[in-house]
């Protein structure tokens, strides 16, 4: 465990831009999915043709290919960005593709019956939507977007192969210098598994406080 | 009597099923409309035009003396737009066979939402009137409830409270007692019936159980294939029906 104690710093520091990595991509995901799973619903078709590009493309295509493609393609084109943006660029945008599918399953999982009471109390569409069935759906989504977070997670350890210090570059880099790496390596599954426990936990909160009162029994 | 419904030659449509066939009905303001008829006769259809949940194909309606579905513009037609839909829709309410109560709203919640966000009435405003038609519905001590908590009974009063909360003119029912336990009628019978006493309010009331009918109707209107075949006050339509098809309708409703 030495070996640990010693490189705690560059541990500490790759956790740290995992972390970052994690939360930004997924905030993008969850954000993409829901504006992406909208547009696919909508009836007007300048919306729902790019977005269903969008899906297709990102959802289509591996993701290590759409990041070396940011981070060394896009530069001869005159853009450039840095690892970190170019990380959270890739992996928000791939799974916010297979998020939108989440955010259609969940819309239209809420009963037409609970439209049509909308309309007869006579709220306008945006009303509808928003007190009616986005509440529904989002408890649905919760447990999901979840999942989401957590392959976001998974996924960040791609940056490493951008040049981004994150856990798993850390991890390699002790790898390549040092003999006895097999409790460096167990640390870092044990913080990935930390962080997914985390991850978890925060989503079980947010499916609770949605749940409310509404089908536990009395306390 | 000033009408305030009226169907004129409508026909409506579900592919090649013919719901309404060139239909013609007219109803009085603060009449008690009672609807019967075999299932798939047109009977939701019907309520759910007036509530514009589906669309007609031809003919027209009105409603409190404005066209619903398509406007007169001289000798043309035109389909109406989505803010005067709005301001049609306030004039009617609707109760559901399935209550369709909002699962994540307390009973307060659901009856406040109307005077909340289509009436633009302050928060505190909004639940007092809530609160005051729950306890008129007999649910004073549910307001906290969600509906998974109640009772069908009692669901079906929240959502008859929910649909009085924006003082519409017209409330329409369809067959709101028949996904009750028997002993549960009773209840929302009584609610409807202590409405039926407000003069001014027109009820459309879609039912299969003739003491519903009985209880509440100034008229009973025997509904088949999309046209009325029979109507009158209930002693005569449904003790003593002249058309064989009413006649053997009522025998069948009366077996079970
Ligand atoms: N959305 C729909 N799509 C296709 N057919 C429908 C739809 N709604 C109703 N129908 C058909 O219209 C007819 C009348 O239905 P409905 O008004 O529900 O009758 P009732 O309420 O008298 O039982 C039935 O044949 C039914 O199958
Ligand atoms: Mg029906």
């Amino acid at each position: 465990m030495q070996v640990v104690w010693d490189y705690r710093m560059l541990l500490l520091q790759g956790v740290w831009i995992t972390i970052q990595v994690t939360v930004t991509a997924t905030m993008l995901a969850i954000v993409l999915s829901l504006l992406a799973g909208l547009a696919r619903q909508s009836n007007v078709w300048l919306l729902r043709t790019p977005a269903t590009v969008y899906v297709e493309l990102f959802r289509g295509t591996s993701l290590l290919a759409q990041l070396f493609w940011m981070f060394f393609v896009l530069p001869a084109f005159g853009v450039s960005m840095t690892p970190l943006l170019c990380g959270v660029l890739a992996i928000g945008l791939c799974n916010g593709a297979y998020g939108s599918e989440i955010v259609r399953g969940a819309l239209r999982s809420v009963a037409r019956e609970q439209r049509e009471a909308a309309i007869a109390l006579n709220f306008n569409r945006f009303q509808a939507f928003r007190i009616v069935v986005l509440p529904q759906a989002a408890r649905i989504m919760t447990p999901l977007f979840g999942n989401l977070a957590i392959e976001v997670m998974k996924a960040s350890s791609l940056v490493s192969l951008i040049t981004l210090p994150d856990l798993t570059f850390q991890a390699r880099n002790i790898n390549l210098v040092h003999v006895v790496t097999a409790p460096v390596l167990i640390v870092v599954l044990l913080i990935y598994f930390a962080i997914a426990l985390v991850i978890s936990g925060g989503t079980r909160g947010v499916e609770h406080a949605l749940a409310k009162g509404r089908d536990r029994l009395a306390a | 009597m000033t009408p305030i419904i009226k169907f004129e030659g409508v026909t409506k449509r579900f592919g090649q099923t013919v719901v309404l066939n060139n239909f013609d009905f007219i109803v009085a303001q603060g009449e008690k409309v009672v609807l019967i008829g075999p299932s798939g006769s047109g009977k939701s259809t019907l309520l759910r035009v007036l509530m514009t949940l589906e669309r007609i194909d031809s003919g027209m309606v009105m409603v409190d003396g404005e066209a619903l579905w398509f406007v007169r513009k001289g000798v043309d037609v035109e389909p109406v737009t989505e803010s005067h839909l709005r301001h049609m829709r306030a004039k009617v309410g609707m109760v559901f066979q399935q209550f369709n109560l909002f699962p994540h709203m307390t009973a307060l919640q659901n009856v406040a939402s109307g005077p909340r966000y289509v009436m633009k009435k302050s928060k505190a405003e909004a639940e007092a009137l809530a609160e005051s038609l729950l306890r008129k519905v007999g649910l004073g001590d549910k307001l906290a409830s969600y509906p998974a908590r109640l009772s069908g009974g009692q669901q079906q009063r929240v959502a008859i409270a929910r649909a009085l909360a924006l003082e519409p003119k017209v409330m329409l029912f369809d067959e709101v007692t028949s996904a009750l336990d028997p002993e549960l009628v009773g209840e929302v019978l009584d609610v409807m019936r202590a409405l039926s006493s407000e003069r001014a309010l027109t009820m459309l009331i879609v039912t299969h159980q003739m003491g519903v009918a009985r209880a509440l109707a100034d008229r009973v209107c025997f509904f088949e294939k999309g046209m009325m075949v029979e109507e009158g006050p209930p002693e005569q339509v449904i003790d003593d029906p002249v058309n064989p098809r009413t006649q053997s309708f009522l025998r069948a409703v009366k077996l079970t």
